[in-house]
């Protein structure tokens, strides 16, 4: 069977408008903020790995926002416009900086080049309910990109769109950038599982 | 194996396809087993993701009190804090009181200054008298016609007072008499004023730079006295002119 072959970039502008409720149409800062605090800081905690650094950049980002919040447009999306400050912000402190330069992602920025390669296969994997300290190490070791791309898409459920904006990246990249961080991610998995069958 | 399709998984997952496309998705599934293991296994990984990163920090209670300090609303005055705003009303009006009997009170001392001034400059001047005599009969006349009202002065015999002198003097622009005394080697300025010109509440022995002022009324008169003696000489003068006072001429 011969299918047209389908093209991702379009296939992503289909669901381009936010969820209702994540646009800031109306309100204060503080009643649009608030409510995004204990996400954020565990968000933030996952960038950081770090209790204090995660704190820090958790306040730092309030009052960036709050200064800020004149230039935020109305009717765009409050909730990406809130991780982007946190992203942005960490990225320019110096851990973040460090942790930004564990992987290096130039091809993947040039277009089509950058489509993932699907070598492996994903269905030799299966995890059981019991493996969430083996999901959040391999988290842990995920390079920095890798490991925020997966947490807006699989934690915050943003959509591809959202993405694009907090990381301020064209949607090809989030979904070529996204594949790779899956695959990345499985490839920990598997060496863990592994790791974990031989010990038994 | 390797499928085309397999572009579409992750939009798939992420509920990124249009309808159209998904349904394409789903027809392919039922015919791809390949693909329908690796949605499993990516559903499985993202479903795993959400619940093992979810929730896994939370922020502290002092964090999210630091938060709200950051961006908290300004302060508004509700029912709530009337209590503590009318504390805060009644606060400032205590504080304006004594604000203004605070600043009442240097206008006394600028009187009895200005007075210890009048008695200072006068020792100090070449001609402390412009009547120099001990005979209160040749001093107490000498002004008549020179003051708006008259004054009796008090016999010093047997009195450890003596009478120096007199001169006509200004307060406020009210002319008055200055009477010198002496006392050992010190000298006293007996002020005499209409009432009404000397501004100053009557009070025995304000002391001023080692100074003693007495000041008090008597029959439209004000009078004060003025020198660096013990405050129980000054009150003894004042006792003498009281009397002199009373003695109608």
């Amino acid at each position: 069977m011969k299918l047209p072959s389908p093209s991702v970039a379009q296939e992503a502008e289909a669901h381009a408008q936010p969820p209702a409720g994540e646009t800031g149409d109306a309100g204060s800062f503080e009643a649009m903020a608030i409510p995004l605090f204990a996400p954020l800081y565990n968000f933030a905690h996952w960038l950081t790995q770090n209790r204090e650094e995660a704190e820090d950049l958790v306040q730092e980002t309030y009052a960036k926002a709050l200064k800020g919040f004149a230039s935020f447009s109305p009717g765009t999306n409050f909730r990406a416009w809130m991780y982007r400050i946190v992203r942005n912000t960490f990225l320019s402190s110096r851990s973040g900086l460090r942790a930004a330069a564990t992987v290096p992602l130039d091809e993947e920025e040039n277009g089509e080049a950058a489509l993932p390669a699907i070598s492996e296969t994903p269905e030799s994997l299966l995890l059981a309910r019991s493996d969430q300290e083996m999901i959040r190490a391999a988290l842990e070791q995920l390079p920095l990109p890798f490991r925020e791309i997966i947490l807006l898409c699989d934690l915050e459920e943003m959509s591809y769109r959202e993405i694009s904006v907090t990381l301020g990246l064209p949607l090809g990249t989030v979904m070529s950038r996204l594949s790779r961080a899956r695959t990345a991610m499985r490839e920990l998995l598997r060496r863990q599982l592994r790791r974990t069958s031989h010990e038994l | 194996m390797n499928c085309e399709w397999r572009v579409r998984l992750d939009g798939y997952v992420d509920g990124e396809l249009s309808p159209e496309k998904q349904a394409q998705y789903e027809q392919h599934l039922r015919d791809c087993p390949s693909c329908a293991g690796a949605l499993l296994s990516c559903m499985q990984m993202k479903r795993g993701i959400r619940s093992a990163a979810a929730a896994r920090y939370s922020p502290p209670a002092e964090l999210r009190f630091r938060v709200a300090q950051v961006i908290g609303p300004p302060p508004r005055i509700t029912y709530r804090w009337l209590p503590q705003f009318s504390l805060a009303v009644a606060a400032l009006m205590l504080v304006v009181v004594a604000a203004a009997v605070w600043l009442a009170r240097p206008r006394a001392t600028d009187f009895a200054s200005e007075l210890l001034d009048l008695h200072v400059s006068a020792l100090a001047s070449a001609n402390p008298a412009d009547v120099l005599s001990s005979d209160r009969h040749t001093v107490k006349p000498w002004f008549e016609g020179r003051l708006p009202f008259a004054f009796n002065l008090p016999d010093l015999q047997g009195s450890p007072f003596r009478l120096i002198g007199g001169r006509i003097t200004y307060f406020q622009q009210s002319p008055g008499a200055q009477l010198l005394f002496g006392l050992g080697k010190h000298q006293i300025s007996l002020f005499i004023f209409q009432e009404g010109a000397l501004q100053l509440r009557p009070s025995p022995g304000t002391q001023e730079l080692g100074f003693t002022i007495d000041t008090w009324s008597q029959d439209g008169l004000r009078y004060a006295a003025v020198g660096d003696t013990e405050p129980a000489q000054i009150h003894a003068l004042r006792q003498l002119v009281q009397a002199a006072h009373s003695n109608k001429p």
